[in-house]
């Protein structure tokens, strides 16, 4: 009777557990995706760096002509040059973004049709708006460098955005989240101060080989 | 051992009103298709088991709309945190007492 008792109270505990983590975190996150996202990243990462190889020399302007009227007339004909010349990053960028969502999307789908799991529910919405806000702040300042001709300040500020973003939507996903995004804000704090021709590089380190470590983690802890 | 039987609470002694409160405890209000879903009930048994809870005041009911539809959102009331709290605290002397 008594060990009878132990037993029921065990179970009973063992599900109040599961429910609470069920209901307030969105865990059926797909390795996959994450490694499916990195690739996308890694490849756009080439076509830009092959694109920039051909780059005029926006690097020579920045931060140049800093007084007097010819010296702001210069910077106003380099922020028109720098404008059209950008265009095309700012689409290969949208184009990755997609590309990487709808790929990531799909797994994460996969997984969650797989375990027979509704995966629009009271946790993963409140994950994608924790995710969405800082985000879309993040994409906003991003965008305003480009417009302003301040390059280098443009990886930077995508990993550092994004690290927040993951480490804002971690408290409604699996926990390992948290410390990619510690390491995206690491990467995207020190590339401030490195040489800003490094940019790229980092981006693809934060964007494309962290991605595929971590999915490739996640995969082994979860999805085995 | 009795005495901490006694402690444990009557009205938590189904699978479902233990779902819905460990749901609403950790989560600041649950709408019923999400609740139904994370506890597998069917839409009468939920919504028997939850209006027992409502009736002891342990969750709070709030009916508002999306669009046309309905959307009733449940959340946890202090009372309703206290019994619960006090159940788990119940539960965890069963275990520690025997083993």
């Amino acid at each position: 009777m008594e060990s009878e008792q132990k037993d029921t109270s065990l179970e009973t505990l063992r599900q109040i557990r599961s429910i609470m983590e069920r209901s307030a975190r969105f865990l059926s996150l797909s390795g996959w995706s994450g490694v499916w996202a990195g690739s996308v990243a890694l490849a756009g990462a080439v076509v830009a760096y092959l694109w920039l190889k051909e780059a005029p020399d926006f690097a020579y302007y920045h931060g140049t002509y800093t007084a007097g009227p010819p010296a702001a007339q210069a910077f106003e004909g380099y922020l028109e040059d720098f404008r059209s010349y950008m265009l095309r990053f700012l689409v290969l960028a949208a184009g990755v973004f997609t590309v990487a969502f709808i790929g990531g999307f799909y797994f994460t789908y996969q997984k969650n049709k797989q375990a027979g799991v509704k995966m629009w529910n009271a946790a993963s919405r409140k994950m994608v708006i924790n995710l969405a806000i800082p985000l879309a702040a993040g994409a906003i300042v991003t965008l305003a460098f480009a417009y302003r001709g301040d390059w280098i300040y443009i990886a930077p500020s995508c990993l550092i955005f994004y690290g927040l973003a993951l480490i804002n939507g971690s408290k409604y996903t699996v926990s390992d989240i948290k410390y990619l995004g510690l390491i995206e804000v690491i990467i995207g704090c020190g590339s401030l101060f490195l040489d800003p021709g490094y940019g790229l590089y980092l981006w693809a380190l934060g964007f494309g080989v962290l991605h595929i470590v971590y999915g490739i983690i996640m995969w082994r802890k979860y999805d085995q | 051992m009795r005495k901490e039987l006694e402690q444990l609470n009557k009205i938590f002694d189904s699978r479902i009103r233990i779902g819905i409160m460990s749901a609403l405890i950790v989560n600041e209000d649950i709408n019923f298709n999400d609740l139904k879903a994370l506890v597998d009930a069917t839409d009468g048994n939920l919504a028997t088991h939850l209006k027992t809870l409502e009736e002891h005041k342990f969750i709070k009911v709030e009916k508002g709309f999306v669009g046309r539809k309905t959307n009733t959102v449940y959340s946890i009331t202090k009372a309703g945190e206290k019994a619960f709290r006090s159940h788990l605290d119940a539960l965890e002397k069963i275990i520690r007492s025997i083993s």
